[in-house]
């Protein structure tokens, strides 16, 4: 069945994604924007060299970011490999903050559908409350539409009450267009939030990306009445990253949206810069690293 | 008691930085020490070029227009470096008349085909990409910015082998343009021996163009014969002496140096 | 969106509004005149009114007839030096404006805003940096006109009269001044009635440029201070009238030089068709609808003010467009998150109300944003008429504001048909995925101008004008030469 791409046109949706970029936000409205957005982030850690003691105190920090500022809240999650989930999940005990695994062979996903399904099952087993799993490039590039639903539905059922969180890898997709159907295809399969990237690629939530998913997630909702979130993973590093992301949801869905159950950002060094600004909002002073932990 | 200078160390300027030659070499004129430039230095000179060629030519005309007139303002102000102010005249004069030549080289030497068929045909020029440069022994400054200004004002970037005989003035030029607002590697000045160096980048796989103002017939020979291992395109120019030299024939200069794109579209439903 | 989507959350941007004090304006404005600023000689001082809030921003000297013989003279006596000239000397000044436009684009920027009410983030992002950008690509044709108009010989026309409107006031004037000075003429400009003071900061551009007293001369005032500019004052006509405004005073103008040998370009109204075809990047196109005709207010000679939808995709465009314009902020043009400011003037608030209200009459549906206007200003709410038809007033008449007017349309060839059908040919906007449909609709389009997939782009290099009631002559690229000289051979 040849597919059928729908029409995005790069030049505008940039455009319109930078235009968005110039919105000023001042004083109390960059406060409230930067408690919104930490309340968004999925602290997150993905490397080789994790061990529970890293993982441990990324908890402490998700819990409490900023114990000189109370106001600030928690984040919503923290995201780490499956073979993490224990720790993380043991940590988060009894604090609200939710426990997500990356799944399916992350961030690649070159490894058979049974490997992908396996380890959703070891994740969900160990208790994760939320999983992002990597959609297959390989069959997207391919043409393969229903191949990607097909492993989508199969995640989304070895995933249970877990909600999912589908990565299209915007970056390798090839072009707006491409991003927008890919999109669509995840809802359609029954992801519970799209999101855009793994962090690992040379690319991730720009501007023009998430406009696209954004604008594909509130057609979906027109259409269906269902809700899907947005996670933007991958770029976003700076306070003021995150809240041009806020205000592309305000622009896009309407303040409504702005919650972490329909969106989230994905990142680390992130929260230092939004506690950082906030801290510079009270105080008049530009801030420096050091007063801040690293996790 | 005068007080004791602290002397100028002459260095070669190669993708935005000030070095000297890899080899170690130098030479010596009117008191004074410069690097003698080597093969490696022409090298990692085309190399530097070809980093900053996409990047340049990617840049809207109008901001290429900007950074050559800055380079100019950038010239103006550093004329005390410079023994003949009429030659910095010239020479800030160049740089400005090719700064306004960057947005209009399209509606010049561009066009619409009226194809008899139906289907939009235009033709666009674009840069060639990495153009070499063999500078004239004199005039030191004039010589070589009247090769470069064209060069970059059509969207390239360059590698030239400046005057061997007074290389001082184009070694200040990369001082003065140093301190311009022109990327790191679109603009490569290399002193020395101008048939060793000038041999070495006419015979480099990775350069697009080579432009020879030295007015030496043999070199030129040896500069076609190697052009043609590539397909290279050559200009041989005569060394201008004066603005109106420089600019006079800059429509030459500037096809010289670019490719002219045609493509078709379809006009239908 | 549907109801079950509330969660009460709420997040407004605070005020943002751009920091004015560095910024000096003087109380008075003279007349620029022979490189000064001088009263005027039979004219008056009028304030100039800030839109936004009513507020006096300055008084501005008006010229009187008198005052239109004193320009005409000095520019007549500066010219043949200003001629004479080297052509890179000449292009050294331009490009000189052009740097400290850049210089004091922030100044600039702020003066634009307060004076005529367009929001600040227009006049910082798009008016004064193409303002600048004019002048250096102008400046670069002063020493290479052979090239731009293909002669062998051309020579300056002499004296030129300018008279700019008030909806791009710093615009406009570059988009006069420049082309005209780079090609050796001397210019009296006369900035519109209620926008003189980017014009006057342009005069102070000048004089810190150490431009050649009476090149340029600035030459505020009315009506009739144009009148006299275009008619000549005992007999002392310009050789040039370049006219941007209304349909009807263009009229006026071309009448009043029949018989004279005044050269003559006209940019004028328009009702441009914004076309969007089924196969549209469909959220793109709504945002080029929004930026057709609600960017700067629809005070836009080619603002796209009849959108004409293909009917199968009629109702998803309607309601996207309907939901994107309900973010639109309408306010204080000073605040930097501001996207639709203040009607220039009472005047045109009035003729927008009257040509709205002849909507309604008409049978066609409004529908206006719900926003909070402030108290004291002009201001009219983002509207857009639907069930409208080709035949109703608001389809055929230039309303220049905030106004957009629906109409569809089944084919191609019917699109084409209905966007052709208006005395204006300013410009049109096509919305189509498909290049050949694109590319077949614009050369069958009676437009100056057409943007495929994007609208309101401008640039420099890229020539504008209309077709038919639009006006003639094109401003920008090698083609904004050609009204500027004589080519003698």
């Amino acid at each position: 069945m040849i597919r059928r791409l729908p029409h995005v046109d790069r030049v505008g949706i940039e455009e319109r994604a930078a235009q968005l970029g110039k919105r000023s936000i001042k004083a109390a409205a960059k406060q409230q924007g930067i408690r919104l957005a930490v309340s968004m982030v999925d602290l997150t850690t993905l490397e080789g060299a994790d061990t529970p003691g890293k993982v441990r105190h990324l908890c402490a920090k998700a819990v409490c970011p900023a114990p000189t500022m109370p106001e600030i809240p928690s984040v919503a999650a923290v995201c780490v490999y499956s073979s993490l989930v224990a720790t993380a999940k043991a940590a988060l005990h009894g604090t609200g903050v939710k426990t997500a695994s990356v799944a399916t062979g992350f961030p690649a996903g070159q490894v058979s559908l049974a490997a992908k399904l396996k380890d959703t099952e070891d994740a969900v087993a160990a208790g994760a409350d939320e999983i992002d799993m990597v959609i297959s490039r390989e069959a997207f590039l391919a043409g393969d539409d229903a191949r990607v639903q097909q492993e989508i539905v199969a995640v989304k059922e070895r995933a249970g009450d877990a909600h999912l969180k589908v990565i299209l890898e915007t970056v390798e997709l090839g072009s707006y267009d491409h991003v927008r159907h890919a999109s669509m295809l995840a809802m359609e399969a029954g992801a519970d939030f799209i999101k855009t990237s793994t962090g690992k690629a040379a690319a991730g939530a720009t501007p023009g990306v998430c406009l696209v998913m954004l604008e594909a997630i509130r057609d979906y909702a027109e259409r269906t009445g269902r809700i899907v979130g947005f996670k933007a993973a991958g770029g976003v590093s700076t306070s003021k990253a995150a809240l041009h992301r806020l205000v592309l949801v305000k622009e896009t869905l309407g303040e409504e949206w702005l919650t972490p159950d329909r969106i989230r950002i994905g990142a680390s060094s992130v929260l230092n810069d939004l506690l950082m600004q906030y801290a510079k909002t009270e105080t008049g002073r530009y801030g420096r690293s050091e007063d801040y932990s690293r996790e | 008691m005068s007080r004791v200078q602290v002397r100028k160390t002459y260095k070669l300027w190669i993708g935005g930085a000030f070095v000297r030659s890899e080899s170690g070499r130098y030479d010596e004129a009117a008191g004074v020490n410069y690097p003698r430039a080597s093969r490696k230095d022409v090298r990692d000179a085309v190399a530097a070029a070809r980093k900053a060629a996409g990047p340049w030519a990617a840049r809207t005309a109008y901001n290429r227009g900007q950074i050559l007139y800055r380079a100019a303002e950038a010239l103006e102000s550093n004329r005390g470096r410079f023994a003949s102010s009429d030659e910095v005249d010239a020479s800030v004069d160049v740089l400005l008349h090719y700064a306004g030549w960057t947005d209009k080289l399209h509606a010049v030497l561009g066009c619409v085909n009226p194809v008899a068929a139906p289907f939009l045909s235009f033709s666009l020029p674009e840069p060639t990409g990495v153009v070499g440069i063999v500078a004239p022994d004199a005039p030191p400054l004039l010589g070589v910015v009247a090769e470069l200004a064209p060069a970059l004002a059509a969207g390239n970037v360059a590698v030239a082998i400046l005057s061997e005989t007074d290389p001082l003035p184009g070694l200040d030029l990369a001082e003065a343009l140093g301190v311009s607002d022109v990327p790191a590697g679109v603009v490569n000045l290399l002193s020395g021996r101008r048939h060793e160096l000038a041999t070495a980048l006419g015979g480099h796989r990775d350069l697009n163009a080579i432009v020879d103002a030295a007015g030496d017939p043999g070199l030129a020979t040896e500069l076609d014969k190697l052009a043609a291992e590539t397909i290279k395109r050559v200009r041989h120019g005569a060394a201008v002496t004066t603005y109106e030299d420089a600019t006079d024939d800059a429509l030459t200069r500037l096809e010289a140096v670019t490719e002219l794109k045609t493509a078709w579209h379809p006009v239908g439903a | 969106m549907t109801t079950h989507t509330r969660t009460g959350i709420t997040w407004d941007y605070a005020p943002a509004p751009e920091s004015a004090d560095h910024i000096r304006i003087q109380d008075r404005y003279g007349l620029f005149l022979d490189g000064e600023f001088k009263d005027p000689r039979d004219g008056r001082y009028v304030p100039t009114i800030n839109p936004a809030t009513e507020e006096p921003v300055a008084e501005v000297a008006h010229g009187g007839p008198d005052d239109v013989t004193a320009a005409v003279a000095s520019a007549r006596a500066a010219q043949a030096k200003w001629a004479a000239l080297e052509d890179l000397e000449r292009a050294k000044y331009l490009f000189r404006i052009a740097r400290l436009i850049q210089e004091r684009s922030r100044e600039l920027a702020v003066v634009e805003t307060l004076d005529g009410g367009k929001p600040l983030r227009e006049s910082r992002d798009v008016d004064i940096p193409l303002a600048a950008a004019h002048f250096f690509h102008y400046a670069g044709w002063a020493d290479k006109l052979r090239y731009g108009v293909n002669a062998r010989e051309v020579r300056p026309l002499g004296v030129v009269g300018q008279i700019v409107p008030w909806n791009f006031p710093l615009l406009m004037a570059a988009w006069k001044l420049a082309p005209a000075l780079a090609c050796g003429n001397v210019a009296i400009l006369k900035p519109a009635e209620t926008t003189p003071l980017t014009a006057l900061l342009l005069a102070e551009i000048c004089q810190e440029a150490e431009l050649p007293p009476g090149v340029v001369t600035i030459l505020p005032g009315d009506g009739s201070t144009g009148a006299s500019l275009v008619r000549g004052v005992g007999g002392n006509r310009v050789d040039k009238i370049a006219f941007t405004g209304s349909t009807a005073v263009g009229r006026d103008i071309q009448a009043a030089l029949a018989g004279t040998d005044t050269r003559l370009t006209l940019e004028l109204g328009g009702k441009s068709a914004n076309i969007v075809f089924e196969d549209a990047a469909l959220d793109q196109a709504v945002e080029g609808i929004v930026n057709g005709i609600f960017y700067n207010q629809g005070h836009v000679c080619c603002a796209g003010s009849r959108l004409l939808i293909q009917e199968s995709v009629r109702d998803e465009v309607i309601a996207k467009l309907w939901q994107r314009m309900g973010r639109l902020r309408v306010g204080d043009p000073m605040d930097k998150n501001t996207d639709v400011g203040a009607i220039n003037s009472a005047e045109q608030l009035s003729r927008i109300e009257a040509l709205v209200a002849a909507g309604e009459d008409e049978g066609a549906t409004r529908r206006s944003i719900d926003c909070e206007l402030p108290e004291r200003g002009y201001w009219f709410a983002p509207t857009l008429f639907t069930d409208a038809s080709p035949a109703h007033r608001i389809a055929v008449e230039e309303i220049f504001g905030p106004v957009v007017s629906v109409l569809t349309f089944r084919t191609q060839a019917e699109a084409i048909e209905k966007a052709n059908n208006s005395r204006y040919g300013l410009a049109a906007g096509i919305w189509t995925d498909k290049g050949a449909k694109a590319f077949e609709v614009a050369s069958a389009l009676k437009a100056g101008v057409v943007w495929q997939n994007t609208y309101n782009h401008f640039d420099p290099t890229a020539a504008f004008g209309g077709y038919k009631e639009s006006g003639f002559g094109r401003e920008g690229g090698p083609a904004g030469l050609r009204p500027y000289l004589n080519v003698v051979r």
